[in-house]
């Protein structure tokens, strides 16, 4: 009798500590929200909501705005999108209806090798090999042949310097690609080889039918596919950093150095002298923390939409 | 068949074949990226990698010297940060698996352990030094391994819920017939059977804090000397590199570069191996 009693101590002790680390888990998110609210306070008391719409950026004088850092985030997390968003549906299209099955494991591997490699490396590439071969051979052409263009041409004049918004964007382009192939192409698996069958029984040609029905049946699968890759994307710092140049002002032209929030934060939160400064800081990091929050709980409930639909059906 | 049927057989086939075709390139454009970054890592590191890496300080700008301090403060807070993030992690995914059925609290924590998971490392820099290295006064290891440790969580909580809850419910049942009390079928029939599984997001989860920079830059900032003390600033491979490659010197270049091969290849290596591991694990 004594050991059951005592069994069932311990079971409800396993039970509760078990919960407690999964209650800690959840509670560090809002843990980070209210550490960073607080240390935010005294910049969002000197500068109000101004701070989100001001591009000043002024240690000396004391003059702090997020506009400029806020803007080189999504700008570059725009073009590595729109990069690497087809070039990994390409690969999820290759790897689950074209390649033979001997390439699929190695090719799944050097993807992965893609993802591993740590982002300080790209950084470094991107810094010391990247940048100059953009600068000399990608860059003037640029400038030549689409800085002239009505609209859009202002985006692509400047000086060939190889470090700037573009650089950025493209390497990011490139760190996200495996995280967004991935997604794609688990969710390209799920889709029922039946429907497949009939399509290429109607005729379909393979491009046809991933056009037409692999890819409506997954969409809010890849789209969560996307928006995971774009949160990792905004929150990238290391890869960044090395290239952008770090260059407080508004410019239209992507070929300009600029600032994103992670890269403002690595380059200068150590050497900020001063509450008010420190603090902008940290309001930046908030501002990264709710944006790539919203985007992240936005892929997850996408996921888990496409995860539901696809219990209901099977 | 008509003239009108065959231009629209032809215009199928075209734009299936063009687009089968660039989505070829996309492979290749991958791939062919993989292979510049790793061929610029060894053309310029495998040279700088002596011996004298391993075993002399980090220099002053000008003068010959090592590694040896980045790689053991790097040593230092991975292990600490391990030690610290592993337990927590299993046991809050054994609550995901095994005991969070029909609760509020599971499907709220994996959901944000999804988002942990990806949310940017620099802000959980942030946040520890808000928390431990503003409070205390002093950048320290500790610190640098705690925001480490955070990056550990996420993962191994969700590679543990997911290989727990690929073991067989009759298992369970089977311990639970012979009255097994449920801890016990949680730690020796579930654990077991779970047990490559689990250590290989423990390996991942190793790989992925090896090559951070961002959590460091403001908990552990750096040291140029050999430091055995966790409570004072602390030298990292990856901060090191960072410092030396934005810096104007030829020699430090190098040695960033070597450093830069060293976490490479430990990442991968780790990768590969966990990957092997989880493989051999599937195939029992």
């Amino acid at each position: 009798m004594k050991t059951r009693n005592l069994q069932a101590t311990l079971d409800v002790l396993f039970n509760n500590t078990t919960k407690l680390f999964a209650f800690l888990v959840f509670g560090t998110l809002f843990g980070i929200m209210v550490t960073l609210l607080v240390g935010s306070l005294p910049a969002l008391k000197a500068f109000g909501f101004h701070f989100f719409v001001s591009d000043a950026w002024n240690p000396v004088t004391i003059e702090f705005g997020a506009l400029v850092p806020i803007f080189g985030t999504l700008v570059t997390a725009v073009i590595a999108m729109l990069i690497g968003v087809p070039v990994s549906f390409g690969i999820a299209l290759f790897i689950t209806e074209m390649c033979p099955a001997w390439i699929k494991r190695p090719l799944g591997i050097a993807i992965e090798l893609l993802a591993g490699i740590p982002s300080i490396i790209y950084g470094m590439w991107g810094l010391f090999v990247f940048a100059p071969w953009f600068a000399d051979h990608l860059e003037p052409w640029i400038n030549t042949h689409m800085g002239g263009l009505p609209m859009i041409g202002s985006f692509f004049q400047g000086p060939p310097m190889g470090i700037g918004m573009l650089t950025a964007g493209f390497i990011l382009a490139i760190m996200v690609i495996p995280f967004i192939a991935s997604v794609m192409r688990d969710v390209f698996e799920v889709v029922p080889t039946l429907l497949k069958e009939s399509a290429y029984g109607l005729g379909a040609t393979t491009w046809e039918v991933v056009w037409n029905v692999v890819l409506p049946y997954t969409k809010i699968g890849v789209v969560g596919g996307i928006m995971l890759g774009l949160g990792r994307a905004l929150g990238e710092t290391m890869a960044v950093t090395f290239v952008i140049g770090n260059a407080h002002e508004l410019s239209m032209s992507l070929l300009m150095p600029g600032n994103t929030i992670s890269s403002a934060l690595a380059n200068e939160f150590t050497e900020a002298v001063g509450e008010v400064y420190t603090s902008s800081l940290i309001t930046l990091g908030m501002t990264l923390f709710v944006i790539t929050f919203i985007v992240l709980a936005l892929a997850k409930l996408l996921l888990i939409k496409l995860a539901t639909k696809e219990g209901k059906q099977s | 068949m008509s003239a009108l049927d065959n231009t629209l057989y032809l215009r199928r086939r075209i734009i299936n074949t063009v687009n089968l075709g660039i989505s070829m390139v996309a492979v290749v454009f991958a791939l062919f990226f993989l292979s510049w970054i790793l061929w610029t890592l060894f053309s310029n590191g495998f040279s700088h990698l002596g011996a004298s890496v391993f075993t002399q300080m980090t220099p002053p700008p000008g003068s010959k010297g090592g590694l040896a301090n980045a790689i053991v403060g790097s040593l230092y807070m991975v292990i600490a940060a391990t030690l610290v993030g592993t337990p927590v992690g299993i046991l809050a995914g054994t609550y995901l698996a095994e005991f969070g059925r029909g609760t509020w609290l599971a499907p709220a924590t994996r959901f944000i352990n999804d988002i942990l998971l990806s949310a940017p490392s620099i802000v959980i820099g942030l946040f520890v030094y808000e928390l431990v290295v503003h409070r205390v006064g002093h950048f320290s290891g500790w610190a640098g391994a705690l925001a480490l440790s955070l990056i550990v969580l996420p993962v191994v909580v969700r590679t543990t819920e997911n290989m727990l809850q690929l073991v067989p419910n009759t298992l369970r049942e089977a311990a639970a017939a012979l009255g097994a009390p449920q801890w016990k079928i949680v730690i020796m029939v579930t654990y077991r059977a779970a047990r490559a599984g689990m250590l290989t997001g423990i390996l991942l989860a190793v790989a992925r804090i090896s090559g951070e920079t961002a959590p460091l830059l403001f908990t552990a900032l750096n040291n140029q000397f050999w430091s055995n003390d966790l409570n004072g600033p602390m030298a990292s491979l990856a901060v090191i590199i960072f410092q030396f490659a934005m810096s104007p010197y030829e020699d430090w270049h190098h040695l960033a570069w070597a450093g830069a091969l060293l976490i490479t290849l430990f990442v991968l290596g780790l990768n590969i191996l966990a990957r092997s591991l989880f493989h051999q694990g599937e195939k029992q």
